[in-house]
């Protein structure tokens, strides 16, 4: 069992996640890692020390009782691990998958000192993919309906926490969703390789199976406001993400050819453009993609290029590697894959032919100088170096802003000059009186798993505020991180 | 709710649907407009809405079969329900009484145009509408814009019925004529948008037109729909879909348009091959 001396030269090594090797993944849209077998996942759930003070704990935005889950999987208890983490995270497969681990709770491992941290993302993924393949147990019995109905605003991570976690403490929940499918950026932006669509689907009938009502096409804004919303529900959680992609603002961005990576990747994964005899949503097969930005969605977007046939892709990027936004096993993937990396270059124009399609991108190679207000180091272009990618599509994927459509239509919720909304940073609320908010909405483009804590630290408030005998003073200390996600 | 009341043919190709959705049909204001998804492996695709029936709960669309999408859509029958149905989207129309207005409207649009001579006319305006087409049996809605305008012409490409020529022809004589105008809508194709748009600048009269860019979302999130517009980029789906029509970047929208003309006709034609088999369920 577990090894508890910590420091030991023999002590057992982290087990790989066993991948598809690059050369077959790339021409496919299947998942790259495989998942631990359960020999595999108890062989490295016994590395874990089980520390009393658990620092892992504190680096998970939801606060799942790791060593917890962890010490079931060890014993074998496999479902039991999964429905630990469910305690508390309503999407574990897909945060198994997506969430940056190595940023935030096994950067707190104490196994991290002297050797490899535990794979608590591997582990987690594991335990909840058990349970979807394996599992027996019913969905929970719901507890008492509490009479109160809340209307959730927006699907994605931060919305379906919200209701996952309200409609456990007995309330009535609705999602609104303006796109056909729930899920929001799970479906639309993370690729089919990396979250295969039907794990996501498989957490939202569990949420449908607990009594989560989604009424998708539902653009609230424009078909419902937020107040007449409130004229029906007794609170409304707005979690509509930052879904308004930047462009780069430089010349030839109208060319045929050139892409938000939302629109690229939303051609291909929630309208399925990549299944050419099906599905009728056009996308350019392009022979040579230019992938501009260095985070995941730029990621994403260039190993979606690849599989949809491209020669040659290459990501530029204006900063340094050691800058880069996206995952480091992310890069790792798309580099093993073949994607190209133009590093310290920025784009200054893209070239057309005269018929309108994009022939290529100038850019201009850049140095790194003092720290900037985001405490990277700003890039500089260097004179005179620029030069000249020929390629055939343009991927935009430098960042996204919020999507005003709600803030613009609800009167009295504050918002901030970047146009996010102004939320309680512990529980949510907004400046109006019965609306919470949580996610990319009030952050900026951030991650799945601190929309998921903002959701679940919102929905608890709801549910004390729903509860309270006493009528409160509907009073905010106000504070809205500035987020910096992709933007780079 | 999405459900066909009714459906009626308008000429070759073009069809009016009343669809059943109560609260659309009671929020929905001239100009703005629904996304549509017909199959579940379909396309979304803008429609502009042709009228609002808040009394009976019912949106009315009418449309062109132009492609695979549309082509779906003109064969559900009355009492089927759209699979998807998303709005309203857009910025209404401002109205106003602003005076004497033209309105003129080319082919399909036409459809998005009335509801917007519509609410003019309410207001208060002197209402002049030049309708054009290419031939007699695609001339839509005249009957509807004889009831509200105060002058009605009609113009089709190959003379069949009114005028022979262009709206533009049209839109010159009345202007030669001594007319005057101080606001102007135009509807319809590109080139009919382009050069209604170089007429009315010439007399001075601020044109408003309504674009229809490819979009996916209709939301302000996918960016595929931006337009030129003053030399500064748009969404469409977010800032228009109106806009000053002296101020568009005609060419580019054009262009743009074009983007998956090959792989649309692919879709089409395979498309046309099903409809032909009765078998096929989803036809």
């Amino acid at each position: 069992m577990a090894d508890k001396s910590g420091n030991r030269a023999d002590r057992p090594k982290r087990v790989p996640m066993p991948e598809r090797p690059p050369e077959e993944r790339r021409n496919d849209w299947d998942e790259v890692p495989r998942g631990y077998t359960p020999d595999q996942a108890r062989q490295e759930a016994s590395r874990c020390l089980l520390c009393k003070k658990s620092p892992c704990i504190e680096g998970c935005p939801v606060g799942i009782d790791i060593p917890g889950f962890v010490k079931l999987i060890a014993d074998g208890k496999f479902e039991e691990a999964a429905d630990r983490i469910l305690l508390v995270n309503a999407l574990p497969a897909v945060c198994g998958r997506v969430c940056p681990q190595e940023t935030q709770c096994e950067i707190l491992c104490v196994l991290g000192k002297k050797g490899e941290p535990l794979a608590i993302g591997n582990l987690e993924r594991f335990a909840a993919d058990w349970k979807r393949e394996q599992g027996t147990c019913p969905v929970p019995t719901p507890p008492d309906p509490s009479g109160f109905k809340v209307a959730v605003v927006g699907s994605g991570p931060a919305g379906l926490t919200c209701a996952g976690e309200l409609v456990g403490r007995g309330h009535a929940v609705t999602i609104f969703e303006a796109f056909h499918k729930p899920a929001g950026v799970l479906v639309y932006g993370i690729p089919e390789f990396r979250l295969p669509k039907s794990i996501v689907a498989d957490e939202v009938k569990r949420l449908e199976a607990r009594g989560v009502q989604i009424r998708t096409n539902t653009v609230v804004g424009k078909l419902d406001t937020v107040d007449e919303l409130l004229e029906e529900y007794d609170a409304v959680f707005v979690g509509v993400g930052a879904g308004a992609p930047m462009f780069l603002d430089i010349p030839g961005e109208e060319l045929l050819g050139v892409y938000s990576a939302n629109e690229y990747l939303t051609r291909v994964n929630l309208m399925r453009a990549y299944d050419r005899e099906r599905a009728d949503t056009p996308i350019l097969r392009s022979k040579r993609v230019a992938v501009i930005g260095g985070g995941n969605v730029a990621m994403d977007s260039a190993r979606t290029g690849l599989r949809l046939g491209a020669e040659e892709v290459t990501v530029v990027y204006r900063r340094s590697r050691a800058e880069m936004p996206a995952r480091a096993a992310e890069v790792h993937h798309a580099e093993q894959e073949g994607i190209r990396f133009h590093l310290l270059a920025a784009p200054v124009r893209i070239l057309g032919d005269e018929r309108g399609w994009v022939i290529g991108i100038e850019c201009i190679r850049m140095e790194l100088g003092e720290p900037d207000e985001s405490g990277r180091r700003r890039p500089l272009p260097i004179p005179d170096s620029e030069f000249t990618l020929e390629v055939d599509s343009v991927v935009v994927a430098i960042g996204n802003r919020p999507n005003p459509i709600v803030p613009s239509t609800t009167p009295g919720m504050e918002t901030s000059r970047r146009g996010t909304i102004v939320a309680d940073e512990k529980t949510g609320r907004t400046t109006k009186e019965g609306v919470w908010a949580g996610g990319d909405i009030v952050t900026g483009a951030a991650t799945v798993i601190s929309a998921m804590g903002a959701a679940q630290a919102a929905a608890r408030d709801i549910d004390a505020y729903l509860r309270s005998p006493e009528p409160r003073p509907w009073e905010i200390e106000t504070c809205s991180t500035p987020g910096d996600g992709d933007l780079a | 709710m999405n459900e066909i009341i009714a459906k009626h043919s308008l000429g070759p190709g073009i069809f009016r649907l009343e669809v059943a959705y109560p609260k659309l049909a009671r929020k929905a204001r001239p100009g703005q407009f629904v996304i549509l998804r017909v199959s579940e492996d379909g396309e979304r695709f803008p429609l502009t809405i042709a009228d609002c029936d808040p009394e009976r709960g019912t949106i009315t669309l009418i449309f062109q079969v132009a492609g695979k999408s549309t082509a779906l859509l003109a064969a559900m029958k009355t009492g089927q329900a759209i699979l998807g149905v998303t709005g309203p989207l857009g910025v209404p129309t401002e109205i106003e009484r602003f005076g004497r207005v033209l309105c003129v409207g080319g082919g399909i649009g036409v459809a998005p145009l009335y509801p917007i001579a519509k609410a003019l006319k309410r207001a208060g305006n002197h209402l002049t509408s030049i309708l054009g087409a290419r031939s007699k049996d695609l001339v839509i809605l005249e009957q509807e814009f004889r009831a509200l305008s105060d002058t009605v012409c009609v113009a089709t490409d190959d003379g069949s019925y009114g005028r022979k020529g262009f709206v533009t022809d049209v839109l010159t004589d009345v202007l030669a004529g001594g007319e005057t105008f101080d606001k102007a809508w135009a509807i319809g194709p590109v080139p009919m948008m382009r050069a209604t748009c170089e007429v009315t600048r010439q007399a001075a009269i601020p044109t408003v037109v309504s674009l229809n860019p490819i979009m996916v979302d209709g939301t302000g999130m996918c960016g595929g729909c931006r337009v030129i517009v003053g030399g500064k980029v748009k969404f469409a789906c977010v800032d228009g879909p109106e806009f000053d029509g002296h101020l568009v970047d005609f060419d580019t929208l054009a262009k743009r348009l074009g983007t998956y003309v090959h792989q649309e006709k692919r879709d089409y034609d395979a498309c046309r091959i099903g409809l032909d088999q009765p078998s096929r369920k989803d036809a």
